[in-house]
């Protein structure tokens, strides 16, 4: 019976962000359009002066898990800030004063976010044969899992993240601040196995790193020689899998502690 | 049946104390009221009662479960329509009342029955598939407080539910309000700064800077005013005043150039006076007290009838923290 209503009370908060999502067409093309651009510039420019020959791998084909990725990021990111937004408009009010517990909250927001950003994360699988990738349609439950648990990951830190802070300005601030280290340093741009020790560091607690790893190992796979694919690689998909689970767990435990706390 | 019981209740925020030593009960099926200047501390009470905000003392029961303790079980038991707007007002209203019901497991046939009566009651049916950010301030309100109404709760707290209505759906909303009450046995705990509104209430509690002031039915509260108030007009004020001084011992006060007298039973007392009077009387007017003569009664200050601006909120809230 609890259980049921937890489900129940998750599932409203649910279809009310997808809801908002849905409508909002200006965010949904942006947000869209952002990752086209990134392949599109660092792509082509990139690959005709820096990356050149005994790279073994197609540049731009290089860069596209870690654009689906970036996309997944930052719409993981933007979704949780309807947290902010509703304690500033008050409608967090009429949530909390609601018999549902906070976990059920949590849940649904980040479910809502994750959902909003597997789907967009799946759209950009449509520029594959645009990039001479073929897609193995055994591949597609691998993608969508890797999706939803880097979004899982992601926004389980935007909430923890949103739960911390007051207004939209500062949360805007502070992903601000993150959203590029983490996307810089996570391998989407250049490989992690020749980079300073300070880099490896960052790059092995940032979740995006895993995300993207285990993306273009499913993806590049028999694409690209594997010798080259094995050398840009950091872990087993398996690895990559644990990490993002663990992850997971742990800051999604910790978003719904600060958020109780909080309210 | 005491469906609210708050005994000894303070809120402290960092030095101000917002609610002082406040106890009172509520009885089942009672409408009660809650009537302050801005700032009194009516807001911060129902956010105490409603689980939203932790007491710094005192212990608080709704439906006899405890606000601290047994929150779930308070929440299901309440309703609320909060001072500051809560609408998702990218919503329709239509959906805004769906994500309401589902909050509050209400089964889907209950909900699609009650979504008509609440829409209609607020006159908003024929606007339920528009996005709310399209509605009117007015509009808005009467939303939230069909919202309120969905999952049919025990006791509905209302936080100024009028504020910003016109005067044609504030008298509709008092009627359903009052209905609720007779058919539902639904408590209604409500604050408001609208003295006419008040009146409604079966027994009203009056804050002051945190404080209970004065604790009654209305009826009565305006009975310790001291009886009716007898305003005449005369062409000779001074020996009307002296007149009335002299054969009834009353003390009159002289305003704009007419009389007032309060007086017991100023029914009766009327035609005897005008049997008796020497001094010329122009006209005449008699009046029961106002619950603004009651807060002025028990404050020496009057209450401002009108919606006050954020400005003026802001200055009183100054004001008071510097006292
Ligand atoms: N979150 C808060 N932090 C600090 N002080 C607060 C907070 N909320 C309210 N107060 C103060 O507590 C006092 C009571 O506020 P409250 O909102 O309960 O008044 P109210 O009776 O509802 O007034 P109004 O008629 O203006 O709505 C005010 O002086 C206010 O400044
Ligand atoms: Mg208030």
């Amino acid at each position: 019976m609890e259980f049921r209503m937890t489900v129940e009370a998750a599932g409203a908060i649910w279809q009310r962000e997808f809801i908002r999502y849905w409508r909002d067409k200006t965010r949904i093309i942006s947000t869209m359009v952002q990752p086209l651009m990134f392949l599109a510039i660092f792509g082509t420019g990139l690959k005709s002066s820096l990356a050149r020959g005994d790279f073994g791998l197609d540049f731009v084909q290089f860069m596209y898990p870690g654009i689906i990725a970036m996309s997944i990021m930052s719409v993981s990111f933007f979704s949780t800030i309807s947290t902010v937004w509703d304690r500033e408009f008050g409608f967090l009010k009429e949530i909390l004063v609601a018999p549902i517990s906070r976990v059920s909250i949590t849940l649904g927001k980040i479910l809502g976010a994750v959902t909003i950003a597997s789907i967009q994360g799946f759209l950009l699988l449509v520029l594959a044969p645009v990039l001479k990738i073929r897609l193995h349609p055994l591949t597609f439950p691998y993608l969508l899992l890797f999706m939803i648990m880097v979004a899982f990951s992601l926004a389980s830190l935007g909430l923890l993240i949103a739960s911390l802070m007051k207004t939209t300005e500062s949360f805007g601030l502070v992903m601000q601040l993150l959203i590029f280290p983490m996307f810089f340093v996570s391998g989407a741009f250049f490989p992690l196995t020749s980079v300073p020790r300070w880099m490896k560091w960052l790059a092995a607690v940032n979740p995006l790193t895993y995300g993207v790893d285990a993306l273009r190992q499913i993806l590049l796979f028999r694409q690209t020689p594997a010798e080259a694919l094995y050398q840009v690689s950091l872990h087993p998909v398996s690895v990559d899998a644990l990490f993002l689970l663990v992850f997971s767990v742990v800051i999604i435990s910790l978003a719904a502690l600060a958020f109780n706390k909080k309210n | 049946m005491e469906i609210i019981k708050v005994r000894n209740l303070v809120k402290r925020y960092n030095g101000l104390t917002a609610v002082d030593h406040i106890s009172f009960s509520v009885e089942k099926g009672e409408i009660f009221g809650f009537l302050g200047p801005n700032g009194a501390g009516k807001t911060t009470t129902i956010n105490i009662l409603s689980t939203l905000l932790a007491p710094t003392q005192g212990e608080v029961y709704v439906n006899n479960f405890n606000v601290l303790t047994q929150k779930n079980q308070v929440r299901k038991s309440i309703g609320l329509v909060f001072q500051d707007p809560s609408l998702d007002d990218r919503l329709t209203a239509e959906e805004n009342l769906y994500f309401h019901a589902r909050l509050y497991h209400v089964s889907h046939s209950e909900y699609q029955k009650k979504k008509e009566e609440v829409l209609r009651l607020v006159e908003l049916w024929d606007r339920r598939k528009d996005i709310v950010k399209t509605f009117s301030g007015g509009m808005k309100r009467r939303l939230e407080i069909a919202r309120g109404l969905i999952h049919h709760p025990a006791v509905l707290f209302l936080d100024e539910p009028t504020l910003g209505l016109d005067p044609q759906t504030r008298s509709h909303l008092w009627d359903y309000i009052l209905r609720l009450k007779a058919e539902k046995e639904m408590t209604i705990f409500m604050t408001t700064h609208y003295m006419n509104e008040a009146d409604y209430c079966d027994r009203l509690i009056i804050i002051d800077y945190g404080k209970i002031v004065g604790f009654d039915t209305p009826a009565n509260l305006k009975k310790a005013v001291g009886g009716d108030i007898i305003i005449l007009g005369s062409p000779q004020p001074q020996q009307l005043k002296q007149e009335l001084a002299q054969k009834y011992a009353l003390a009159a006060k002289e305003e704009n150039g007419t009389i007032m007298v309060e007086i017991n039973n100023g029914k009766t007392f009327l035609p005897r006076l005008f049997e008796e009077l020497q001094t010329q009387v122009t006209s005449v007017s008699l009046r029961e007290p106002t619950l603004d003569d009651v807060f002025l009664h028990l404050t020496g200050r009057k209450i401002r009838e009108e919606e006050a601006t954020p400005l003026d909120r802001m200055r009183q809230h100054h004001f008071r923290r510097r006292r």
